[in-house]
């Protein structure tokens, strides 16, 4: 097994600027990521992306050419189509690419392998043709596939509107925006915006979009309390209520493309035991990390929305904070040396998340979107539904490690990433209790599943 | 003040076992528990009802063991009629299988002395590998062949823990789960039992806590000398039934996942997995079954088994605290239906059954505490 | 669903031919069996092994494990992180895989 210094988790906006910091302090990090290509989700396909009509992503995504030229430097071992099926607690970092298994020794960990979409609980999202607005990008982005025919995006949060605007700008059609932003939420994110205005750069692109959606004249309906995808072996039709108002409202559609936020993908630091926070403003699980974004496991940190949603340039900032933490770690670097780097990197920081409170109260998904009516399911792998989860309170299951022992509720082979979240609120909301009372799944690995074969050869590694 | 019939101290499935066959009878019964996590070696049970090799040393537990297996179908039964929730138990026979002829005699030898310490009711067959083939068409070249006891099956270990919960509820069982335990002591002819959020009174407790008996015993004049030993488990991807009778350390459940264990690994109260015995564990099971080789891990765990000193359970009553007793073993699963119809009665009032009669921990060789 | 956006300089990607269920499909150099599916109009990849309900793609970012198909006699592949090669068999999936 051979020993790495670093061993970085993700080549998105944190992971890039990661490495590129520990380079400078002459360490060669090993980069690791699924993907094909380098960029995350956000610069996803930015060196291949067949839409090269630069106004149509945008210019914050052309933005993330810097951080990927700097992984070329070949002092740092970028390795694309990787996929980790296990850390442990002493950093032995297990590897998969294509049908090999490896495993690798870290002297330090950064994990910075970004968010996911928070799930998003309505009737019929199962069906085939209801995707999730991040899907309808990383497509966009990497295949240069549109909706054929006018789409209903429905949620709410900036990457759904940054997605409408970049539809209309590549010409794609859509049928309707169905917000499901809460009315009350305006009022109380307008006191937050003092804050936000420290970001303003970000906050006046967001005014940007929605103006840009107003002047193009899509059907934006505001205040949507409920939604169900309907048809029989794939989507064919969306109802949806506006406000107090029983009346439904029907549309044909082919495609429906959901989003109420990203939160962090918290799969792996939960298999190391990391403690983790519920953080009640942005409605999921942190790791608890120290100002270097250390973790509570030895040697490991966590850099960019990992640990907690920070876009993707406060991202980037994380990463570099985490590089210079990983080699004053390996003794790289002293505090002396870094002290002004870190001063400003934390400065730029805070006026870069300056407008989480506002977005984050703002775009926070109503309780009826999280905790969905019984009948709707939770699980999409073993197709719980919302229901038996509420009769597994009703006969005294405090926490989501019960109900799954007792209705395979997460055991399915997205290893509960679908559905955790919608489980932890819905069984405090059941048993009366918090949501941090409730906990989250007990998670091991593999973290992606491995064959009995591939596992036999990465132990032949570890006892090498 | 409720003063509960009696409070079973534990909610896995000795626990919910005994809690069942009490509330079955018709007694007032509360079941308390810890929280969502805690060390459940319930939950991360292999799921096998298996007599064949046990009791070598103690033929008692082949006796009682049986006696269990016999209950079980009836068990099943009542549950699913009660609540609806199948336990998924079958018992087609099992087998356990040996890589050399030299292991075979070993095996054959062993489970012959245990036919004759039963007077003939335990009985298996040795297979040859075409024999053995015949049963598991998979089956890898290096297997010389096995034994196979009609006293073996399997079930679903984590429905067969909901289906003793859901029905002790539904026999009018009192489930109080939330928190540890911290002490039991009598007062004024009734137990306390004592917890972060209240106290619970009932005329007698059953300690049936799993390792946490070690602590609690000795409040109530027992003795639990209990040591944690880890088992890791890998299950698969779901596949098409392929292995239709459970190996001791393979088997296929119902919803077509291939379960393979089991390490046994003295590692403290650490419920970890580790990457090596993963391995040797994928390791044994291609070898037994090749065709596996390609087949994904979705999960893996390690539990803490509870384990006595020689492995055989611990049932004992109280004599310094009458009312008081403990139960405790790490076959929760084969030992459930004698758990629910045979100790549960014995708890109540009735005579020991005699197959337990040796299960006290006076064959520790030490003194059960005294009163001070 | 979905459609290729017409681009200027298509020319400079090359195209690349998968089987889904033993159909020639056109696909594009750099697609992951994913997109390229949905490109070529499949809905569904895969039916449940649970109650056998139809599922297509979901996250598109390899969490959700709805886009599971068998590529090259291997089941239970994500589609959507595995780029398409010339000549790929890729297989829809119904219920619970086959040893093999």
């Amino acid at each position: 097994m051979t020993t790495h210094d670093l061993v970085i988790l993700g080549s998105g906006p944190a992971g890039m600027a990661a490495a590129a910091t520990a380079v400078t302090h002459g360490i060669k990090p090993v980069v690791v990521d699924e993907q094909p290509a380098p960029g995350g989700q956000i610069y996803r396909s930015i060196e291949s992306t067949p839409v090269k009509e630069r106004r149509i992503l945008g210019e914050d995504y052309w933005q993330g050419k810097a951080l990927i030229d700097g992984l070329g430097d070949p002092r740092i071992d970028y390795r694309p189509g990787t996929t980790l099926w296990q850390l442990t607690r002493r950093l032995e970092v297990g590897l998969l690419r294509g049908e090999q298994a490896s495993m690798i020794r870290a002297r330090h960990v950064i994990l910075a392998h970004g968010a996911m979409e928070r799930p998003f609980p309505i009737p019929g999202w199962t069906l085939p043709g209801v995707m999730t607005a991040g899907s309808g990008q990383i497509l966009l982005k990497s295949a240069g596939l549109a909706p054929s025919a006018p789409v209903v995006l429905a949620g709410c949060g900036p990457l759904l509107l940054l997605l409408a605007v970049q539809y209309l700008r590549a010409g794609i059609p859509i049928a309707a925006l169905l917000d499901t932003t809460s009315t009350g939420h305006y009022r109380d994110a307008l006191r937050l915006l003092p804050g936000a205005l420290r970001s303003a750069g970000t906050l006046f692109k967001g005014v940007g979009l929605l103006a840009e959606l107003r002047r193009a004249g899509v059907r934006h309906v505001r205040h949507v309390t409920a939604l169900e995808a309907q048809g029989d072996e794939r989507l064919e039709r969306i109802r949806w209520q506006c406000g107090d108002g029983a009346e439904w409202h029907y549309l044909s559609t082919p495609l429906l493309l959901l989003h109420q936020g990203v939160v962090p993908n918290t799969q792996v630091t939960r298999a190391l035991d990391c403690t983790h926070d519920w953080d009640e403003r942005q409605l999921a699980w942190h790791p608890r990390t120290d100002p270097w974004l250390a973790t509570d496991v030895e040697g490991v940190a966590v850099a960019g929305d990992a640990g907690g949603i920070v876009g993707a340039k406060a991202s980037a900032i994380q990463g570099r904070l985490a590089g210079l933490g990983a080699a004053m770690a390996l003794g790289r670097a002293g505090e002396e040396q870094t002290r002004k780097e870190v001063k400003r990197l934390r400065r730029d920081l805070a006026r870069e998340t300056a407008i989480r409170p506002f977005l984050d109260v703002l775009y926070r998904p109503a309780a009826h979107w999280r905790l969905p009516e019984d009948d709707t399911l939770v699980c999409r792998c073993e197709e719980v539904t919302a229901g038996e989860l509420r009769r597994m309170a009703d006969q005294g299951c405090r926490g989501p490690n019960q109900t799954k022992s007792f209705t395979r509720c997460g055991m399915g082979p997205c290893q509960g990433r679908m559905c955790g979240l919608t489980v932890s609120e819905l069984l405090a909301d059941a048993n009366g209790q918090s949501v941090a009372e409730t906990g989250y799944y007990r998670l091991r690995p593999p973290f992606k599943p491995i064959t009995l074969g591939q596992l036999a050869t990465a132990a032949e590694d570890a006892s090498r | 003040m409720k003063t509960y019939d009696f409070a079973i101290v534990g909610g896995g499935l000795v626990g919910s076992a005994i809690a069942y066959g009490l509330a079955k009878a018709g007694h007032r019964v509360s079941l308390l528990d810890e929280g969502d996590v805690a060390y459940r070696a319930s939950r991360g049970n292999f799921g096998l009802v298996w007599v064949q090799g046990k009791g070598l040393e103690i033929p008692c537990y082949s006796h009682w063991s049986m006696s269990s297996a016999s209950l079980w179908p009836s068990l099943t039964d009542e549950l699913l009629e009660l609540t609806g929730v199948a336990t998924q138990h079958q018992a087609p026979g099992g087998v356990h299988l040996c890589y050399s002829r030299k292991e075979m005699e070993l095996r054959q030898a062993d489970l012959a002395s245990l036919v004759k310490a039963t007077g003939g009711q335990f009985d298996f067959t040795m297979l040859d590998h075409q024999q053995l083939r015949e049963m598991i068409p998979e089956i890898g070249e290096s297997v010389t062949g096995a034994s196979w006891s009609r006293w073996d099956g399997h079930a679903n270990p984590l429905y067969l823990l909901r289906a003793l919960h859901a029905g002790f509820l539904r026999c009018g069982g009192t489930f109080l789960p939330g928190s540890r335990v911290h002490r039991v002591h009598q007062s004024g002819g009734s137990f306390v039992i004592e917890r972060d959020e209240e106290r619970v009174h009932a005329a007698r407790v059953v300690l049936a806590a799993g390792l946490g008996n070690r602590r609690l015993a000795t409040q109530v004049g027992l003795h639990a000398p209990l040591i944690p030993n880890r088992g890791e488990i890998l299950v698969t991807e779901r596949m098409r039934p392929l292995l239709n009778l459970p190996t001791t350390y393979l088997r296929q459940t119902g919803e077509g996942s291939i379960l393979m264990g089991d390490s046994h690994e003295d590692v403290g109260f650490d419920e970890g997995t580790e990457t090596p015995v993963l391995s040797s564990i994928a390791q044994r099971a291609v070898r037994a079954l090749p065709a596996l080789a390609n087949t994904r891990v979705v999960r893996t765990w390690g539990a803490l088994r509870v384990m006595t000193p020689d492995g055989y359970p611990l049932y004992q009553a109280s004599l310094t605290h009458p009312g008081a007793f403990v139960a405790c073993c790490h076959s929760g699963v084969t030992l459930a239906a004698a758990h629910a119809k045979r100790l549960a009665p014995w708890i109540a009032g009735d005579t020991l059954p005699s197959e337990i009669a040796p299960f006290t921990a006076e064959r520790f060789d030490v003194q059960t505490v005294t009163p001070a | 669903m979905f459609k290729r956006l017409p681009l200027p300089d298509t020319s400079a990607q090359k195209s690349v031919m998968v089987y889904f269920d033993g159909q020639q499909v056109t696909a594009r150099d750099g697609d992951t069996i994913a997109a390229a599916l949905l490109a070529a109009g499949v809905e569904a990849c895969r039916t449940t092994p649970v109650s056998g309900a139809p599922r297509g793609p979901y996250c598109m970012m390899g969490v959700c494990f709805e886009c599971l198909v068998e590529v090259d006699g291997v089941p239970n592949v994500q589609g959507c992180q595995i780029l398409v090669k010339d000549g790929m068999q890729i297989r829809s999936q119904h219920g619970a895989r086959r040893l093999g």
